[in-house]
């Protein structure tokens, strides 16, 4: 399945765009996303295990199962304040 | 009210709104753009923001903040864009019965606010580089 991903502050500079579109098998994790996205984006490595995912507006973890149509981000620690 | 904005916020207006009689006691938190950070001088930062989610993460943590301590009204505004020295980029106003909980609940969320909400900034230094603030990292 496609899955776009919403970029923001540094990982989006680093990945040079807002929202990136990439391909997961279906029922695709998290974890899966995060070593799609760093094989991709090499400027997104050095961050690879601080990087934080959303699904559908909630902090989801490695484990979590991405939905098909499902709202996807990944960014940096939050320094709001 | 949660309230993510790009214009300043109108703290004395959050403030009034949230003035009640069944409350005897009002605390208004406001996070202000600072000079210094580290011996390292600030000329301006800016704030990114994820919409959606932060406007979610900020309704939960009003709700939270309502379960825990008796909330007669709160206000939360945090600000995106440029904000220059001694600007405004957060405001938390909440009236409760007494002083103590006023404290804890606008302290809880603060805090809260600061480890949870998807909202970024960036130091624009005086040397003229910029550094996006992502702590652990």
């Amino acid at each position: 399945m496609k899955v776009q991903v919403k970029l923001f502050a540094r990982a989006r500079e680093l990945a040079n765009s807002d929202v990136v579109e990439v391909e997961l098998p279906a029922d695709g994790t998290v974890g899966q996303l995060r070593a799609v996205l760093t094989e991709r984006y090499a400027a997104l490595r050095p961050m690879v295990r601080s990087l934080l995912f959303a699904v559908g507006n909630e902090y989801a973890d490695d484990a979590a199962v991405i939905p098909p149509n499902g709202e996807v981000a990944c960014f940096p620690p939050v320094s709001g304040g | 009210m949660i309230q993510l904005t790009r214009d300043e916020i109108d703290y004395v207006a959050m403030t009034e709104a949230v003035r009640t009689p069944q409350a005897g006691a009002v605390v208004l938190f406001l996070g202000t753009v600072r000079e210094m950070t580290a011996g390292r001088r600030t000329v301006a930062l800016d704030y990114e923001g994820y919409p959606e989610m932060a406007e979610s993460k900020m309704r939960e943590l009003a709700e939270e903040a309502r379960r825990r301590w008796p909330v007669e009204k709160l206000a939360i505004a945090h600000r995106l864009g440029r904000l220059e020295l001694g600007d405004v980029s957060v405001a938390i106003a909440v009236s409760c019965p007494h002083r103590h909980q006023a404290f804890d609940a606008g302290r809880f969320l603060i805090d809260t606010l600061k480890e949870t909400v998807p909202i970024w900034k960036k130091e624009n230094w005086a040397d003229g580089t910029t550094e996006w603030v992502h702590p652990g990292t």
